[in-house]
């Protein structure tokens, strides 16, 4: 394997590292503690307690009852999870509300519902990615099974009023879910006191392993499992444990609630500095999203006349990590949805680049990228035959 | 993440013949902002009519710039009727080859070639022609029918790897079946010589071609003949013969012969070498 130890790693939003207090944390129980907790002998109990203390882990973040928690596979599987059952336990109400702004996990299924005739309302957003809650309120009068509405964009960092949508979906006879992976960790909440009533989140992206998630899902709240199976989670969903990686999301959780702070103070600091050094060196660029309301350790910067993928391929010479709206990292050939959505021109949408911090970066990774990043962004402005020759200055 | 060779990533960091000619003879824009990527090439010619010189300009991924540099160099003391022969083929393999997906950039370069020489004798670009099928990308039948013949493309996903036709909101996908179709039935009628263009022509030892072969079949066709119940045996290859049985239902299926020319054939002559001949053995 190459040494990738001098990373600059920005792209927390794709993936994060998993924490050494979390490794250490899961590994007696891949080498070691190997029982399956639903087994009769102190072998296995030992398992089983320590997932009880998974779970208890988690509710603490949420400020949830341990009992509302589901284990799952990862933030797909619990969006899933959550939008099929508030569909199949209320049919006598009719489809889903959504954005046009939706992680893959909420957008693709709710386009697979409405392909099967679910009616689906997608909500738009105006050019801050933000939701007009007139429009809202609108859709609800359909009669929607559920709302589906993510609280912190993924690419953006833009942050919805979830709670105020929550009340409205509630008086409006709906059920409210919302896609939190982005947000744990990063913004303190309190389901005792929240009107939501399913929440989405994932292990990877706080610092936990891939392949673990979890669904709160308010205690009387009508469910139907979307894994039929064992017992496991009180039969909401089938499948053995996959201990291991449950026991390192409730350690990440633990940590999560004690970084909060960090991460809207140190976290939102650095991201503050790396997005002023290169909008002060770097002409026409601009901050993609609500910078009233987002998430501490996101920006998204659109450069203009140029493409994601060239930009993200010379930071890679750097080891720098980062990750693009545009048409060509995405897999598609067009550029991001929810710039898209956000009417980000394609001057600029093209040439959007997202970096996402946590707590492991420092100063130095800052400053590198603000030192890179310019004459990477006039290199390919200057190879660009949209770029006026004359306006292609970096400040020094 | 993309793999690119590292020819792609030479020709990406240290790109060739950045710029443009000022008093340049032929001019060839091809591509938009919208579209994501774009190219504006240049090229002058000597008093022989052989191109002293050629520039370009891209706005675009790492392969869209690689593709145009390695243009600029290809082209260079060519004649006009020499550069026109330059498919975009050539260009991927000057650069030891372009992930599929990314096919297009090639072509790219090829139409901004042929949009230069085409400025150059003052006539319209070919690739303006026709009538708009992808909407979204702006590509006409006409490049599309190029791009399937050329690079003998076989699936709707070929033919958006290859011209981006169809990668947007996706409804001309009917469309580009169509064209398809059309070209595959006139293909089957026509003189087999004329129908595929070696994709990789790689000398192989008989060790690297049964491996190949055997990967081949392991990961391109048996899937898609488990998926219908059926399944593919390899039972030996004597030079360019490959000797397979076919299984399951495939083996009493009447459209095997199809199955066993059309898509087994097809599929190890594009992956592993052009000239291998398929035949059944009996069970």
């Amino acid at each position: 394997m190459r040494d990738f130890s001098d990373l600059v790693y920005l792209d927390n939003n794709a993936t994060t590292a998993v924490a050494p207090e979390v490794l250490e944390e899961m590994l007696p129980f891949l080498r070691d503690y190997y029982g399956n907790p639903s087994s009769m002998y102190d072998f296995a109990g030992v398992v089983g307690r320590k997932i009880t203390e998974a779970r208890e882990r988690v509710a603490a973040l949420l400020g949830a009852r341990p009992d509302e928690i589901i284990f799952t596979s990862c933030g797909t599987e619990s969006d899933n999870t959550a939008i099929r059952s508030a569909l199949m336990s209320r049919p006598e109400r009719t489809g889903v509300v959504t954005t046009r702004v939706e992680h893959p996990a909420v957008k693709n299924l709710c386009e697979h519902l409405a392909s099967r005739g679910t009616p689906v309302h997608f909500l738009p957003v105006d050019s801050l990615g933000r939701l007009d809650l007139d429009q809202v309120a609108e859709s609800f009068k359909a009669e929607p099974a559920v709302a589906s509405i993510m609280w912190a964009n993924n690419e953006t960092g833009t942050v919805f009023p979830v709670e105020e949508l929550a009340q409205m979906a509630h008086e409006a006879g709906a059920l409210f879910h919302t896609d939190a992976v982005q947000c744990v960790g990063k913004i303190g909440m309190d389901m005792s006191t929240s009107a939501i009533d399913m929440l989405s989140l994932s292990g990877h992206k706080l610092h936990a392993p891939k392949g673990v998630g979890a669904l709160y899902v308010r205690h009387g709240t009508r469910f139907s499992p979307f894994m039929i199976g064992g017992h496991q989670e009180r039969g909401r969903r089938g499948g053995t444990e996959n201990v291991a990686s449950l026991v390192a999301l409730g350690k990440a959780c633990e940590l999560a609630a004690r970084n909060i702070a960090l991460e809207n103070g140190r976290v939102a600091a650095l991201r503050d500095r790396l997005e002023r050094g290169l909008l002060e060196r770097i002409p026409q660029a601009k901050v993609n999203g609500d910078p009233e309301h987002r998430l501490p350790n996101t920006t998204s910067i659109a450069f203009e006349f140029i493409e994601g993928e060239s930009i993200l391929l010379m930071l890679n010479e750097h080891k720098i990590c980062a990750s693009s709206g545009s048409a060509c990292t995405s897999g598609s050939l067009e550029p991001s949805h929810v710039l898209r959505a956000m009417g980000v021109p394609f001057t600029s949408a093209h040439g959007s680049v997202r970096f996402s911090l946590s707590v492991y970066n420092t100063e130095r990774d800052i400053d590198l990228v603000i030192e890179k990043l310019p004459a990477i962004i006039a290199r390919l402005r200057e190879l660009s035959p949209f770029w006026p020759q004359d306006a292609c200055k970096v400040v020094a | 993440m993309w793999e690119y060779t590292d020819k792609v990533k030479d020709h990406f960091l240290h790109p060739r013949n950045v710029g443009e000619i000022e008093d340049a003879d032929g001019t060839g824009e091809v591509g938009s902002l919208a579209c994501g990527d774009a190219l504006r090439f240049t090229f002058k010619l000597d008093a022989d009519g052989r191109i002293t010189d050629a520039k370009f300009k891209t706005f675009g991924c790492g392969s869209a710039i690689a593709s145009a540099s390695a243009l600029t160099e290809m082209v260079m003391g060519k004649t006009l009727e020499e550069a026109a022969q330059i498919t975009n083929q050539d260009i991927a393999d000057f650069l030891g080859g372009l992930p599929r997906e990314k096919m297009h950039c090639s072509v790219m370069g090829r139409e901004a070639l042929e949009a230069a020489i085409a400025d150059y004798k003052g006539e319209a670009p070919p690739s303006v022609e026709g009538e708009i099928v992808c909407e979204c990308f702006g590509v006409t039948d006409n490049e599309i029918v190029r791009a399937v013949r050329e690079n003998n493309l076989k699936t709707v996903e070929d033919v958006t790897h290859f011209t981006k036709a169809g990668g947007g909101c996706e409804k001309c996908h009917g469309k580009i079946q169509e064209i398809l179709d059309q070209i595959l039935a006139e293909c089957a009628t026509e003189a087999p010589a004329a129908v595929a263009t070696p994709v990789k022509p790689v000398k192989l030892s008989n060790i690297q071609k049964i491996k190949l072969i055997e990967e081949t079949l392991e990961q391109e066709v048996r899937p898609s003949l488990r998926k219908d119940g059926g399944d593919i045996e390899l039972v030996d290859v004597e030079g360019n013969l490959v000797l397979v049985r076919l299984q399951g239902v495939c083996s009493s299926c009447s459209a095997a012969q199809v199955t066993l020319k059309d898509y087994v054939e097809a599929k190890l002559r594009e992956l592993v070498t052009p000239d291998l001949v398929v035949e059944e053995v009996a069970a």
